[in-house]
C-alpha cells in the first residue's frame, strides 16, 4: 500500500530530484520487503497453530498408545502402524470395512437425491412465476433458521411407526424431498445470476418448463451442482445426530456413530486406536477438500454474499 | 406459442393471459411438490405435533395432557438452568471470537501477496471437520490430563491436570474448537471485502485516516450485510452445538454439567429418559429464543446495515 502511493505521487511540479525519487522508491521497497517477510512469518505461524491438531492427529495414529500423553513433539522413535491395525479389526464383530460400506451408501445417495430435489426446487422458485412464490420462498428461508431438534421427536415416532427404525430410509428420505434450504438456496442464488434470455427464447419457441428445465437449465447449473455435491457428501460423511436416533444395529452404523461406539468400548487410555480411526474416518473428506477447494470456498463465499 | 405483446386488443388477451398464468401455477407447484410434501411431513408436521408433545407426559408409549407442566417444570429443574447457563455462556464467548478472528484474518488474506491461496485453503479446511466425531476425539484427545496441550502449558509451569475433566476449563476447550473453526466465516468475510472498491481506501489515506479509521468508516460499513449474515448464521448455530459436546463429554455433560450443553440435555432427556413431552417443550423454547434473537437482530439491523443500491 506504502508503495501505490510513493509510486502515484512523484509530482511533476516539485522539486525532487532523480536522486532523491531513486532513495525514496528505494526505502519504500526495502519496508514492503521488510513488511512482506514480517507478514508471511505472522502467517505461517497463524498457519502451524491452525494446523497443528491436524499434525498431531496423523503423528500420534503412528504412536504407540503410552507415547500419545506426556509430550508435545509429534514425532516418536517407536512409530508404526499398529493402532491402524487395531482400529482396522472393527468393533463387535463387524468389521471396520462394512462402517465405511454404509458410510459411502448413505453419502452417495444422499448427494444424489439432494442434488436432484434441490435443483428441481430451486427452478421453481427461481423461475416458474406461480402464485403464492414469495410465501412459500419465504417459508422456505425460514426453515434455514429453524433449531432441527424442535422436528427431530415427532419424526423419530413418524420413522419408529412406519418401521423405519434400523433402515437408511429413515436418514434419506429428507435428501429427496429438498429438506436442506442451505442447498436450494445455493442454487435458487447460482440461478439467479443466470441470464434469464436463454430460457426465456426456448419458452417462446413453444417449450415447457420440463424441457427448459432438463435441457437449458442443468446443463449450466453443473458448477452449482458440483458445489451442492461435495457440501452434501461431507456433511452426510459426517453427520452423527440422525445415525445415533436411527441406526441400533453395529452391522448398520456409519462411521461416526461407529468412532462413538469405538470410544466407549476401548480403555479410555487407547487414544492411538481412537485416533487413527478418527484418522481414517477423515481420509474421504480429506480428499474432497483438496480436490474440490475452489468449490467449496467460492460456494461459500456466494451464500453469505448474496444472502 | 401465445405470443402476448404483438397486436394486443383489449379483450383479447386476456382469458389467454389468465390460461398462461393458470399454466405457470400448476408448472411451479409440479415442481414444487417434492420440497412441499417434505415441509409438510417433514418439518411443519412435526412441528405442530411437538407443540402438541410439549404439553404432554409423551413416553413413547402413552400421551397425556399435563398443560404447562413442562414449561414450568424447566424453570425448577437445575439440570435444565445449568444447560442453559453452559449454552448461553457459549454462544455469548464463542460467536464473538470466532468472528472477530475470521473478520482479522481475512483483512490479512485481502492483499496482494503471493501464497494467499494457501493460507486460504489452511485456514479454511478446519471448519469442514471441526464439528465431526474424529476431531471431538483428536481434541479429547489433546486435553486429556498429560496430552499435548497439557505438556504444552507444562513448559511454562502451568499445570492444568487436564482439561477435558476440569469443569472450570470445559468451556475455553470448547470455546477454542469453535474458534478453530473460523475459517468458514473468514472465507465469507473475505469475498465481503475483495466488493470494496479500493478508490475508498485509497481516498480515505490521501485524506489523511489512519487504519484504524479506515477501518472503522470503511470496512465495517461496507462489510455490514456480510457481518450481519455471519453474525446471525454464527450464532444460531452455536445454540445447537451437539456432536463434539456428547463425545468429549461422554454423553452425559460431565464434568459436573459443565458440558451440558442445551441439545445435549435435550436428547438426553428424550432419547435416553424417553420424557419425549419435556424435551419438546424445551426445543420449543430454543425455536422461540432463536426466533426472538433473529427478530432483534433484524430490527437492530436497520441501524448498522448498509445495503448499496445495487448488491444484487
Amino acid at each position: 500500500m506504502t508503495t501505490t502511493l510513493t509510486d502515484a505521487t512523484p509530482p511533476t511540479s516539485s522539486p525532487v530530484t532523480q536522486e532523491d525519487s531513486d532513495r525514496l522508491r528505494q526505502q519504500a521497497q526495502g519496508r514492503s520487503r521488510l513488511g512482506s517477510v514480517a507478514y508471511h512469518a505472522f502467517m505461517v505461524v497463524v498457519s502451524l497453530v491452525v494446523l497443528y491438531p491436524a499434525i498431531w492427529m496423523v503423528f500420534s495414529s503412528t504412536k504407540p498408545h503410552a507415547e500419545i500423553l506426556g509430550s508435545v513433539s509429534p514425532f516418536s522413535p517407536n512409530a508404526s502402524f499398529d493402532n491402524y491395525l487395531t482400529a482396522l479389526q472393527g468393533i463387535g464383530g463387524v468389521s471396520f470395512w462394512t462402517f465405511v460400506w454404509n458410510s459411502t451408501f448413505v453419502a452417495v445417495v444422499s448427494v444424489i437425491a439432494t442434488v436432484a430435489s434441490s435443483a428441481v426446487t430451486a427452478y421453481a422458485f427461481a423461475r416458474i412465476d406461480f402464485r403464492g412464490r414469495g410465501l412459500w420462498f419465504a417459508v422456505m428461508l425460514g426453515t434455514l433458521l429453524l433449531p432441527f431438534h424442535v422436528t427431530m421427536i415427532p419424526q423419530y415416532i413418524l420413522f419408529q411407526r412406519l418401521g423405519l427404525i434400523n433402515t437408511f430410509t429413515a436418514l434419506l428420505i429428507g435428501n429427496f424431498l429438498a429438506t436442506s434450504a442451505f442447498h436450494v438456496f445455493l442454487i435458487v442464488q447460482f440461478l439467479r445470476g443466470l441470464p434469464r434470455e436463454l430460457d426465456e427464447a426456448a419458452r417462446i419457441d413453444g417449450a415447457g418448463h420440463l424441457r427448459v428445465f432438463t435441457s437449458i437449465i442443468l446443463p449450466l447449473l453443473r458448477p452449482a451442482l458440483i458445489t451442492v455435491a461435495i457440501f452434501v457428501f461431507i456433511s452426510t460423511w459426517n453427520e452423527f445426530m440422525g445415525p445415533l436416533l436411527y441406526l441400533k444395529r453395529p452391522d448398520l452404523y456409519t462411521l461416526p456413530i461407529a468412532l462413538r461406539l469405538f470410544v466407549d468400548q476401548t480403555t479410555t487410555s487407547d487414544y492411538g486406536a481412537q485416533v487413527a480411526m478418527a484418522v481414517l474416518a477423515l481420509i474421504p473428506v480429506a480428499i474432497f477438500f483438496f480436490v474440490f477447494q475452489r468449490y467449496l470456498i467460492d460456494g461459500v463465499a456466494t451464500q453469505g454474499l448474496k444472502g | 406459442m401465445t405470443t402476448t405483446h404483438p397486436p394486443a386488443t383489449l379483450t383479447a388477451p386476456r382469458p389467454s393471459q389468465r390460461r398462461a398464468r393458470m399454466r405457470e401455477t400448476i408448472a411451479g407447484y409440479t415442481f414444487l411438490l417434492p420440497w412441499l410434501l417434505g415441509f409438510f411431513l417433514l418439518t411443519f408436521g412435526p412441528m405442530v405435533a411437538s407443540l402438541y408433545l410439549s404439553f404432554t407426559d409423551y413416553d413413547l408409549f402413552e400421551a397425556n395432557w399435563v398443560g404447562l407442566d413442562n414449561y414450568t417444570g424447566l424453570f425448577s429443574d437445575p439440570r435444565y438452568l445449568k444447560s442453559v447457563q453452559v449454552t448461553v455462556t457459549y454462544v455469548l464467548i464463542s460467536t464473538p471470537v470466532k468472528l472477530v478472528a475470521a473478520l482479522l484474518v481475512a483483512m490479512l488474506l485481502n492483499a496482494r501477496r503471493r501464497g494467499l491461496g494457501f493460507y486460504r485453503s489452511a485456514f479454511y479446511a478446519p471448519s469442514l471437520v471441526a464439528a465431526s466425531i474424529s476431531i471431538a476425539i483428536v481434541w479429547k484427545a489433546m486435553f486429556v490430563d498429560d496430552a499435548a496441550v497439557d505438556s504444552f502449558l507444562q513448559i511454562f509451569g502451568i499445570d492444568t491436570g487436564g482439561w477435558v475433566g476440569n469443569q472450570d476449563l470445559t468451556m475455553p476447550m470448547f470455546v477454542l474448537l469453535a474458534l478453530w473453526s473460523f475459517g468458514g466465516p473468514m472465507v465469507i468475510f473475505l469475498a465481503g471485502l475483495k466488493q470494496v472498491p479500493t478508490e475508498l481506501y485509497e481516498a480515505a489515506e490521501m485524506d489523511g485516516a489512519g487504519a484504524f479509521r479506515r477501518f472503522l468508516t470503511i470496512t465495517v460499513p461496507m462489510m455490514s450485510p456480510v457481518i450481519f449474515f455471519n453474525l446471525l448464521m454464527e450464532t444460531i448455530g452455536a445454540f445447537q452445538v451437539f456432536g463434539s459436546a456428547f463425545i468429549i463429554s461422554g454423553g452425559t455433560g460431565a464434568p459436573a454439567d459443565s458440558a451440558l450443553f442445551y441439545t445435549l440435555y435435550l436428547y438426553i432427556r428424550g432419547f435416553t429418559d424417553f420424557r419425549m413431552g419435556y424435551a419438546s417443550a424445551m426445543a420449543w423454547v430454543l425455536v422461540v429464543v432463536v426466533g426472538v434473537i433473529t427478530v432483534l437482530l433484524f430490527k437492530t439491523s436497520k441501524g448498522w446495515v448498509h445495503y448499496q443500491g445495487d448488491s444484487r
